[in-house]
């Protein structure tokens, strides 16, 4: 009997009892589909994370402040503002992995005015030249800023495109004056859109300077006019005692607080961002980081890091493994569902069997041997699988497609889980359709033939 | 010869009772005889068709179909020769539910070996069932035509391959006598075309339109008498 011949015949067989073949498969058709759904939505999260990374930048590193603990209470990462410009032109200089490096002083809730509009933007950066190119970031029209112009505190910005629409209402805001906090600034060009971030946040709701000027005119409040509404981001116990700081919390690095004689908050920064020559690199600059800042902040081996070093290749590899392990745990989840519905199937196959003993018996006696029976059988199960894993795939396609209009998650179209679904749902019919055709097969013609 | 029996003997292991069914049977059937097999129930009448339609071994004696031993031959010969060289029509008709009148003709060709399209295989069921004057019902199901007409689908079927023997048991058991007659003549006209036609039965009617009666009891042959 040729396959294709009993393909048919199983599909007549099947077509006997249609309703009954449909709930057969249901097992089969909500265990591919979740497979199908999983799959699609998995990789989707995953896509996105990725592009959000390269858009990132994949070689960057971060470099930031340490935990401080008071007696014992650990004030949590970058509590501990212990980097300083020195360290980042260090960086710059000594480590050969290291391509571009850029000072960070962050700060956020300060309010923008500009004529009658304002707008408290999520965040007021200072940056180095270089930050754009570690960002992979440009502008959209005006200028970036010049080295001349970090070395001299200029007071000049660059907005982002939430600003922009937020306070200027979209029209080109190049060369107005804008206040930002107690300080007037010129707005010299406008950054391309960016997008949320990973974690959702707006990253073009965004003023970037040059870093010196946000340590001398933003957070260091060297105009003496510190205003309620003025406050910073990464504040520390240090600020709220500011008075008796130095008394509460001596200088860890004296000889270096001899060069600066300013308040920490003033001199120091909260973040050097760095990129690696290549992605392979990173690994590299990370070590070559961490000793020259070890040796900078004079740390003994038995002293802990004072600063943090996060780079994309951590935080890639976290969030692949934590969307991967979702998805692993999602998938034993539908192979249970599977072999739920692959038990389904073996149990309506004996039923099958039984109930047609005496066609069993006929087409023995009309010349079918042993394994022409366990064939069509088999494949009358197998083909049963197939048929609900086609309609798995549609079904787990389908609510992936929902998923993605409704919830607006991203989803992927997984090639690999279609053909996969169909291995499986196949090898469920052989595996669960096998008994149930072997007893078929090892019937007796003459009792079959006369089975009631 | 066609067929030759050779003190056959057929005994069912019961638990630790041995029941002998067959007690040494002698029997030779030439090609185009018209042969009723009869015997009241219990007289092993029918496992001596089951051994003649090669569903079931006998244990001991030799059964040569062709001059071919085949009382011990393997499980896939006896399924090939029941493909190729008989033919058998059920009391109970065993036609399949729910699949057409042609369909159910042109199974048995799915378990003969040899590439034939499924166009052929259509032509040839119909040549069948016009045989049996039910062409115009091949696209029936078993359960819209009477019961006449299904023992007239069943003797298509068995008639597909153009085997040189028709084993019938009990053919008209389930029909009343004015449809049996109609289905004897069927036999009847096998039996002008050549083919070899053995009907078992209680029915001395029926038993009747055969040539040959051969009579059972108690798993020996009582008495033969030729015509009719």
């Amino acid at each position: 009997m040729s396959f294709l011949n009993t393909v048919f015949v199983a599909l007549k067989a099947l077509r006997r009892n249609p309703t009954r073949a449909l709930l057969t498969t249901l097992g089969i058709v909500i265990g591919i589909a979740a497979v199908i759904a999983m799959m699609e939505i998995g990789n989707g999260s995953a896509e996105a994370i990725r592009k959000n990374i390269e858009r990132m930048g994949a070689n960057s590193i971060v470099v930031m402040g340490g935990v401080r603990r008071v007696a014992g209470i650990s004030m949590g990462t970058s509590s501990w503002i212990s980097l300083y410009p020195a360290d980042a032109e260090a960086i710059r200089k000594e480590c050969p992995s290291v391509q571009h490096v850029s000072s960070i002083v962050a700060t956020s809730n300060i309010q923008l005015i500009y004529g009658s509009n304002n707008w408290v933007p999520a965040n007021i950066t200072g940056v180095d030249v270089d930050y754009f190119a570690i960002r992979n970031w440009d502008i959209e029209e005006g200028r970036l800023f010049t080295q001349h112009e970090v070395d001299n505190n200029a007071r000049v910005c660059l907005v982002g495109q939430t600003v922009l629409r937020e306070l200027f209402g979209g029209k080109s805001p190049l060369d107005t004056e804008l206040r930002i906090g107690n300080s007037t600034f010129r707005v010299i060009g406008v950054m391309k859109a960016k997008g949320a971030s990973m974690f959702g946040g707006d990253e073009d709701d965004i003023i970037l300077m040059p870093w010196t000027t946000a340590r001398m005119r933003i957070t260091g409040r060297s105009n003496g006019y510190a205003t309620n509404t003025t406050r910073t981001a990464s504040s520390t116990p240090g600020a709220i005692y500011s008075g008796s700081g130095i008394a509460l919390y001596p200088s860890q690095d004296s000889n270096l607080s001899n060069d600066y004689m300013w308040n920490p908050k003033f001199v120091r920064i909260n973040q050097i961002l760095v990129s690696a020559t290549s992605t392979e690199k990173v690994q590299d600059a990370v070590r070559e980081i961490s000793l020259l800042l070890r040796e900078r902040h004079h740390l003994s081996d038995d002293i802990d890091d004072d600063f943090r070093i996060h780079n994309n290749a951590d935080f890639l590899n976290m969030m692949n493994g934590t969307s991967e392990l979702m998805t692993n745990l999602l998938l034993i989840v539908a192979m249970i569902s599977l072999l739920v519905g692959g038990v389904g199937i073996m149990n309506i196959m004996l039923v099958s069997v039984t109930e047609r003993t005496r066609e069993i018996g006929l087409r023995m006696a009309v010349g079918a041997r042993s394994r022409d029976i366990l064939k069509q059988f088999l494949i009358e199960s197998i083909v049963l699988c197939m048929f609900g894993g086609i309609v798995g795939i549609i079904v787990g396609h389908g609510t992936a497609l929902l998923v993605e209009s409704q919830l607006n998650w991203p989803i992927a179209a997984s090639p690999s889980a279609v053909i996969a679904s169909f291995a499986v749902s196949a090898a469920v019919g052989i595996l669960f359709g096998f008994y149930p055709a072997w007893k078929a097969s090892k019937l007796d013609p003459i009792e079959a033939l006369h089975y009631e | 010869m066609l067929i030759e029996l050779n003190n056959i003997e057929k005994t069912y292991f019961l638990g630790e009772i041995d029941v002998p069914v067959l007690k040494g049977i002698s029997l030779s059937i030439d090609r185009g005889e018209y042969v009723a097999l009869m015997g009241a129930s219990g007289s092993g009448k029918s496992t001596l068709m089951n051994i003649l339609g090669c569903l079931d071994r006998p244990s001991k004696g030799d059964y040569r179909f062709e001059n071919e031993e085949v009382g011990r031959a393997s499980g896939d010969r006896r399924a090939i020769l029941r493909n190729r060289k008989i033919g058998f029509v059920f009391q109970s008709f065993n036609l399949l539910p729910r699949t057409s009148a042609l369909d159910n003709v042109i199974m048995p060709l799915s378990y003969t070996a040899g590439k034939m399209s499924q166009q052929e295989r259509r032509e040839r069921g119909i040549a069948a069932l016009k045989e049996v004057g039910l062409a115009e019902r091949m696209g029936h199901y078993p359960s819209q035509l009477s019961g006449g007409q299904q023992q007239r689908v069943a003797i298509a079927r068995a008639l597909i391959n153009n085997p040189p023997v028709v084993l019938a048991d009990e053919p008209t058991g389930n029909l009343d006598s004015k449809t049996s007659i109609e289905v004897m003549q069927m036999f009847e006209k096998l039996h002008e075309s050549g083919i070899t036609v053995i009907l078992v039965t209680h029915s001395d009617e029926i038993a009747n339109f055969a040539r040959r009666q051969i009579r059972m009891v108690d798993g020996n042959i009582v008495s033969e008498r030729n015509g009719q």
